[in-house]
């Protein structure tokens, strides 16, 4: 059946090192840490009665729609609204001199977007004008008879027309602190990494491999469009609800612009359509409430799909030339890179992009000569900025095709090559950072080689050929002929959480109190669940520290403090350790609580190791000494606590040198692909994974998370990519016909392999685990793609014209 | 916009003569689309979707008189015997929900060179039933493409049904895409072996303004099938006159380079998929030699 298996296994295939961690506190309580239960929006989901952002609606509320530029880099010569604001229904029209105050550009780090064009646009699809209408349809009708006159500009589009001596600058009197260390303005950041001296140990090698390769621009593709609504407030603030994955981040950047003090800013998650790192810039948020404010009526802002792949950041396409070298026995003896991202016209997550990819950039091998360079360009193109994998992606793409080349020079076993030389535990990172945590490199590469293949010419049948397990699919383009299987590996590292020195923190508020004689925990944190299963964690861990069956997860607000955002992987181990530390924080006043109540009636209470299990207070040995509902009653238990992660340290700006990351993981895939070599279609049969997950808080929930970001590095690997074009810097395929994500039918069978090596700095031992299956699929795909054609394929997206000489 | 709601075909009829300008819609998978998308706004909309007529098929005789609305999912579960080169087409459109909604008027109607059916349609063998308050014409097929997404129609005219000649001989549709399902045509192609007359048709999508017949490759093969005797003879047809047919199927191509492909490919995977289906094809019409001998 051409259907996607769901086939987990937990430390199979030999015995690693390690081990993973043992909970006491908890360990009899159900549904708690450990135990795949079930998510609470999941059925919602799946029968379509989950209410997104896009479904808010509010009572007299008006409809806001967004201008934007029709062409990439243009001065605006004049904005006339007269048309729009004299269409019946509309309620204001406001461009950038309708802004309230002085404050009239965001960023996440660098504030250089304007919120509406300021005489200049710098990218096709830049917000200019915004319209509330009491109808939608009437809102974009009045847009569309604002007449801006552009005077275009020349364009920047690459590192040779952005760094041309002559070159037109994107941004004039650059002031971040960024610009003091880049060659030219239209380099937004550059980060060298610089360890050993890779100059002396290339005349070591005895063989040397060199490679130029190319990453299209993906998609987020997250299937809820940016959508949210403002609601002015009495005290003249405004309530935003919004799908979002940072609601403090946002706030930071919105309340300045509305004029408002942060407190009059009031954010609440909407229901949340998928992220990927496409919500982590601000979108419509300051729109809906300029609108809101202005108009004193509830303003609501949804993008449809087109407006969408304008509305938010995409992966940087990136050009990356790489020099490996090797000696006779299979050692790697330097690694020379260059890697340029484009971060198009804006700065968005640029910088910290560039961070990671330098430091990232060899991958998981250990290589005591390293000499990187990573940049991001400014340009006319669309801005780009996070996306699952952040940098990392676009490296582990090019070092694992570098890899594979220098294994067969050296004429080893590609992944036995890759097992010599992988990193593990107390290897040095190219930026002299020591890992001090489980790195089973080499045990995930020989566990996902060890995995059984899938059996060849899977689609034959004494009916004849069955299309659906062929290249073409039900297109029904071979019955066989031209298909050649191929079969490729790779592995990758990912850092989890915030890096450089960021203060990477997150707030959790615990309460215990008796609900309806039952004792009840409410967790409420800032934390945006976008589809990655936080708040079903969440709730586990509080069952597991506090022992008790029921809890609730408050909607996440800004009431609490920041949880920080729902990227890089961090969101179990951050805000999860914050509920988990709110929680010991909480069970130790329960148990004082206890004490002064009951204390005297049994001598165990003063004794060290009781527990919360199973709604009771028990000693180690599982002796009952009160039910819960007795020590809280009347006496709600409640604590609000920041929780931080270790801290990191900014790349030297020349070196790259600093323990400059929290955590690292690591996944290895192994591809199977059968290749239509004629009409160079793909049918990609199987991507087996293996990663190390330090501890699964949610077996069932990392299974989703690894076989999601291995399917969304397959559409990278084989059709996803938002094509700009050249002579423009204008999107062509801004559309679900023609930008393709994988469906069904693309997406394989997916066997996971889970490791649970404790990382002993991480809450459970556990390890960041949406990103990394990411990375390694994207080249896994390559690779067997290759390994099919003995094409050399130095781009991905890979097309049909690349595989059959008609590009 | 105004949205006419004619009760029957007679209606419609009246409807589209005073309102030369209304855009016909059923399925709607074309029509809403390009509305949505704001690339066209027509002044009128003219619904048929209460006209059952146009959801029913007739298969008396040696054609099948496909009513214009009949969901391509219909055709897939009903007409797979009669119709199996566009049976096959129907499985590649879009999705099952588009399949349920989606007929071969409406891909008449827009002309597409990408719509999935007309390979089918053109390899078959095709008549398009045209009528307006004026009367009934049948086009045939080969001249109701005029040029990128315009086609013969009247602007009075509605399509009632299209008259497709029933399969007399295996038949065969290849779609090129960029993934496994759910995808427009960077390429298509189909092929009709008509023993009956001892003719070989074809059809080619989204490689030229419009759909097209590879005209110089059927006279070819036909020639060469006939010169050589293979339709008594059931014998496999020569390699080199399956290449020569190959490449004068690509040559028939005029495509260009646009974001779902390069003109390059297109013409290079019509050429795979001619020699492809054409191998299919006689395969089992040789099968099917052998078992009635």
């Amino acid at each position: 059946m051409p259907f996607p298996k769901l086939s987990t296994a937990f430390g199979q295939g030999g015995t690693p090192t390690g081990v993973p961690t043992k909970i006491t506190q908890g360990s009899r309580t159900r549904g708690g840490v450990g135990e795949s239960t079930l998510r609470p929006d999941g059925i919602l989901k799946v029968t379509g009665e989950f209410a997104y952002s896009s479904d808010l609606w509010h009572e007299d509320m008006l409809w806001g729609q967004i201008l934007r530029s029709t062409v990439a880099h243009a001065e605006i010569l004049s904005i006339d609204t007269s048309e729009a604001l004299a269409t019946p229904g509309v309620y204001a029209v406001m461009t950038y001199d309708d802004l309230p105050t002085e404050v009239r550009h965001y960023g996440l780090e660098i504030q250089d977007t304007p919120v509406l064009a300021h005489g200049k646009v710098r990218h096709h699809g830049e917000p200019v004008a915004i319209v509330a209408a009491d109808h939608p349809e009437i809102a974009r009708r009045a847009a569309a008879k604002i007449k801006v006159e552009y005077k275009e500009l020349p364009i920047v589009t690459g590192e040779a027309s952005a760094t041309a001596p002559d070159a037109v600058l994107v941004h004039e009197n650059r002031t971040d602190r960024y610009i003091g260390h880049v060659p030219h303005p239209n380099i937004l950041h550059r980060q060298p990494i610089i360890r050993g001296n890779a100059e002396q140990a290339a005349r070591k090698a005895d063989f040397v491999v060199r490679g130029e390769y190319h990453f299209g621009m993906q998609d987020q593709a997250f299937l809820g469009p940016e959508s949210g609504l403002a609601v002015p407030e009495e005290d003249g603030g405004v309530h935003l609800h919004i799908a979002t994955q940072w609601l403090h981040s946002d706030l930071r950047q919105m309340a300045p612009v509305l004029g408002l003090p942060p407190e009059k800013v009031r954010m609440t998650l909407a229901g949340v359509g998928g992220a990927f790192g496409g919500r982590e810039d601000l979108s419509m948020q300051i729109h809906a409430c300029l609108l809101a404010l202005r108009t004193g009526k509830p303003v609501k802002i949804v993008y449809n799909r087109f407006e969408s792949f304008f509305g938010h950041v995409h992966r940087h396409p990136a050009t990356l030339s790489y020099e490996h070298g090797a000696t006779r026995d299979g050692r790697l003896t330097h690694v020379r890179a260059r890697i340029v991202l484009d971060g198009g016209a804006y700065a968005s997550a640029s910088p910290a992009v560039v961070g990671n990819a330098a430091s990232l950039g060899v991958g998981p091998y250990e290589v005591d000569h390293v000499d990187i360079e990573a940049l991001a360009l400014y340009t006319n193109n669309p801005p780009c900025g996070a996306m699952r994998g952040f940098g990392a992606v676009q490296a582990c793409f090019a070092y694992e095709a570098q890899m594979d080349k220098l294994a067969d020079a050296v004429g080893m076993d590609r992944v036995e090559f890759r097992r010599l030389n992988a990193m593990s535990q107390g290897s040095v990172m190219p930026t002299g950072q020591r890992v001090d945590s489980p790195a089973p490199v080499a045990e995930l590469l020989r566990r996902v080689k060890a995995m059984p293949m899938p059996p060849e010419r899977q689609w034959e049948s004494s009916e004849g050929a069955d299309v659906r397990q062929l290249p073409g699919g039900l297109s029904n383009t071979t019955h066989g002929e031209g298909v050649v299987r191929g079969v490729g590996y790779a592995v990758g590292i990912k850092n989890v959480g915030f890096s450089e020195g960021f203060d990477d923190y997150s707030t959790a508020r615990v309460r215990m109190e008796v609900v309806a004689g039952e004792p009840v925990a409410t967790v409420h944190t800032a934390m945006a669940e976008v589809g990655q299963g936080g708040v079903t964690v969440l709730a586990q861990i509080a069952r597991t520290e506090l022992g008790v069956a029921r809890v609730t997860i408050h909607p996440a607000d800004t009431r609490v403090g920041s949880a920080g955002s729902t990227s890089a992987s961090r969101q179990t181990y951050v805000t999860g350790g914050a509920v988990k530390h709110a929680c010991e924080l909480v069970r130790e006043k329960v148990l004082e609580l206890g004490r002064r109540k009951f204390g005297s009636r049994h001598p165990a209470w003063a004794t060290a190791g009781l527990l919360l299990e199973g709604g009771k207070v028990v000693t180690d040995g599982g002796e009952v000494l009160a039910d819960l509902v007795d020590v809280v009653r009347g006496e709600a238990v409640e604590v609000e606590e920041e929780w931080r992660h270790r801290p990191t340290e900014p790349f030297d700006p020349r070196t790259g040198q600093g323990d400059g990351h929290v955590q690292y993981s690591f996944a290895a895939h192994r591809a199977v692909v059968e290749v239509d070599t004629e009409l160079g279609l793909v049918k990609v049969i199987e991507l087996a994974c293996a990663q190390d997950v330090g501890k699964a808080l949610n077996p069932l929930s990392v299974a989703g998370q690894i076989q999601g970001g291995t399917a969304q590095g397959l559409g990278i690997a084989v059709m996803e990519e938002i094509v700009v074009d050249p002579r423009t810097a204008k999107v062509r395929n801004p559309s679900f016909t023609d930008y393709l994500i994988p469906t069904i039918l693309d997406t394989p069978t997916i066997p996971v392999d889970v490791l649970e090596l404790a990382d002993d700095h991480a809450p459970y031992g556990l390890r960041g685990v949406g990103e990394a299956p990411t990375l390694s699929s994207t080249p896994a795909v390559l690779a067997a793609i290759r390994d099919a054609t003995g094409l050399e394929l130095n781009r991905t997206p890979v097309r049909p014209e690349h595989l059959t000489g008609t590009a | 916009m105004d949205f006419l709601r004619p009760a029957g075909w007679e209606e419609a009829l009246a409807a589209k003569a005073e309102h030369p300008t209304a855009v016909p819609i059923a399925g709607g998978t074309d029509v809403m689309v390009e509305i949505n998308f704001d690339h066209r706004r027509p002044a009128y909309l003219l619904d048929l979707n209460r006209i059952p007529e146009l959801h029913e098929w007739e298969t008396g005789g040696d054609h099948v008189r496909l009513g214009a609305s009949v969901p391509y999912t219909k055709i897939m579960e009903n007409l797979r015997a009669e119709l199996p080169g566009l049976a096959l087409a129907s499985h590649t459109v879009a999705s099952p929900q588009i399949r349920n909604r989606g007929g071969v008027g409406g891909n008449l109607g827009t002309a597409s060179p990408a719509g999935d059916a007309h390979p089918a349609l053109l390899a078959a063998g095709a008549e398009v039933e045209a009528e307006s308050v004026r009367g009934t014409r049948l086009i045939p097929i080969d001249e109701f493409y005029t040029g990128v997404k315009r086609n013969a129609l009247q602007p009075d005219e509605l399509i009632r049904a299209v008259r497709i000649r029933k399969a007399d001989g295996p038949q065969q549709f290849s779609k090129v895409g960029t993934r496994n399902a759910m995808v427009i045509a960077v390429c298509a192609f189909g092929l009709a072996l008509h023993p009956g007359t001892r003719t070989v048709r074809t059809g080619i999508g989204s490689a030229a303004p419009t759909p097209v017949r590879a005209g110089a490759a059927e006279e070819f093969l036909n020639a060469a099938l006939e010169e050589g005797g293979f339709w008594d003879s059931g014998r496999g047809i020569t390699p080199s006159v399956v290449r020569r047919f190959a490449e004068l199927c690509a040559a028939a191509c005029d495509p260009i380079d646009d974001v779902r492909g390069t003109a390059g490919y297109r013409r290079h995977a019509v050429g795979v998929m001619a020699r492809r289906t054409l191998t299919w094809t006689w395969e089992s019409y040789r099968d099917a030699s052998k078992g009635g001998a």
